[in-house]
């Protein structure tokens, strides 16, 4: 299971009831003179609908015939940092966990191969580290912090996949010895990882 | 004294022309456009990968043919399951395994290679992950192609009706993209046979199976390669594509030409490159595994 907040698995806000409700809206073409009453009535099921499904969306809802359902619910876990190029790390002790978000999986597509360093090698904070193939694209993937790896994700050669299915758990690529303990508080906790996230779609 | 005063406004609509032309510059990104002609895949590859890893501008660049036939694959490609490799070590066929992703393909004279190299920020509101890009490339060829066969971008192919003439594949970084394609001007039927069909295929190359007595679907099949592609020379001349291309372009970036030469840090020997020709004992090697693959799975 995830490690999640044990008190606010996610959170359901507002603006996440108002995306919800403007899916709906979209989805179901309301005729036009659709009363407000009809209006009223799809934000509440919409409003119960994500209280029941508890997601935080991490982007904004866009309403395009080509709208994609996971590009609203990209999961972004609490007690993990996040980079602005889209890895996460968790921290436990000497030992650096480091994967790529959910929501950098979702807009990368199919992983079909990934490309990880030996154990020993040594990274940079922001550095690439390693890559996955995705449909026609390989895609750099970077180092949060700096450190030496100590591990890889060995069942990546068999089941890149996993990355797509399990991105914070079954999905992580590496074990780092973290060399610099500052690196950590430059990344961005959930909340701000969220939010850039939804500004950075918001701005294409 | 007439001669004279039509002299003058020739020149005063020359000049007005140049200014509105480079006002409408301004606030385009600088695109440098490489023409080469014949130029080896291998460095072609080099070259991008060079260009992408350790570069801050923007590049365009077209290879028109390459001498040698070719194969290039993917990243992640696996010898044994992408090519004849009996025929290839015979006939001693060059393999590349190239930095970006995709798919296997054979090039030679008849392929026309076109590549951008783009800061993220280079095309306004283009998000750097592969779909995103990949449309934007589709549009870009909707101009170069427009009233020009049934052109589309399918499953990340370039087609005209279901047919294809175009292969893609990218590489993206931190900060910066390439999308480059092969084009299929024109190809030798004898060079698709150092090829296998791939495993993963598009949707769109199958075909379905029907078994007529009774009528029913009873699977579906990968179209070979004579059926599946089609050369870009049953639709335009070879020149014609090529200006057609640096007229898009032009109509997004601020393009200006550069030689080769002038890219004074290239080749750059401290610069590791994962772009690799394949060596025969490598070949062999992979020979010989596919040999023993196939004798462990007759027993």
């Amino acid at each position: 299971m995830p490690t999640i907040h044990p008190t606010h698995p996610f959170r359901t806000d507002q603006a996440n009831i108002e995306r919800l409700t403007s899916l709906l809206l979209y989805l179901g073409q309301p005729k036009r003179g659709s009363t407000e009453k009809d209006n009223m009535a799809l934000r509440l099921w919409a409003s119960s609908t994500a209280n029941a499904l508890g997601v935080s969306c991490a982007s904004k809802a866009h309403l395009f015939p080509s709208f994609s359902l996971s590009r609203c619910f990209s999961t972004v876990l609490d007690g993990l940092k996040y980079a602005t190029s889209h890895e996460w790390v968790k921290h436990e002790g000497s030992v650096a966990t480091i994967g790529i978000t959910d929501h950098a999986q979702d807009h990368l597509g199919e992983v079909v191969f990934v490309e990880l360093p030996e154990p020993g090698v040594s990274v940079s904070k922001g550095g690439s580290f390693g890559a996955v193939e995705s449909v026609k694209a390989t895609s750099d993937v970077n180092s949060p912090i700096s450190g030496e790896v100590i591990e890889v994700n060995s069942k990546l050669s068999e089941s890149p996949g996993l990355i797509n299915s399990s991105p914070y758990e079954e999905g992580w690529m590496v074990k780092l010895k973290p060399s610099s303990p500052s690196d950590l508080e430059s990344l961005m906790g959930p909340k701000d990882y969220t939010k850039f996230c939804e500004e950075e779609d918001a701005a294409h | 004294m007439l001669i004279h005063i039509k002299k003058q406004r020739g020149l005063i609509i020359f000049w007005l022309s140049m200014a509105i032309s480079q006002a409408r510059n301004i606030g385009l990104p600088l695109m440098n456009l490489v023409r080469l002609k014949g130029e080896t895949i291998l460095r072609q590859l080099q070259l991008e990968e060079q260009l992408l890893r350790t570069s801050s501008d923007n590049w365009f660049i077209i290879n028109d043919g390459t001498n040698t036939p070719t194969i290039v694959m993917g990243m992640s490609g696996k010898p044994v399951e992408l090519i004849e490799l009996e025929s290839v070590l015979r006939d001693r066929v060059p393999v590349i395994r190239r930095f970006s992703g995709g798919g296997t393909v054979i090039v030679d004279c008849g392929t026309i290679f076109v590549s951008f190299i783009c800061n993220k920020d280079a095309v306004p509101g283009l998000q750097p992950y592969p779909h995103p890009i990949m449309s934007w490339s589709g549009l870009l060829y909707n101009e170069v192609f427009r009233g020009i066969g049934d052109f589309h971008l399918r499953e990340n192919d370039y087609v005209f009706g279901n047919r294809k003439f175009g292969g893609n594949a990218q590489s993206i970084t931190k900060n910066r993209w390439i999308h480059h394609t092969s084009f299929l001007w024109d190809y030798d039927a004898r060079n698709m046979a150092y090829l296998k069909l791939p495993t993963r295929a598009p949707e769109y190359r199958l075909v379905t199976l029907l078994n007529f007595t009774p009528s029913e679907i009873t699977g579906s099949q990968a179209r070979g390669h004579a059926e599946f592609v089609c050369c870009m020379k049953d639709y335009l001349p070879r020149s014609a594509f090529i200006e057609r291309t640096v007229k898009a372009v032009e109509t997004h970036f601020s393009v200006r030409s550069m030689q080769l030469e002038a890219i004074g840090t290239f080749p750059d020997a401290t610069f590791s490159h994962s772009t690799k020709l394949l060596t025969k004992q490598e070949l062999e090697a992979f020979y010989s595994l596919q040999f023993d693959n196939s004798l462990s799975e007759s027993l």
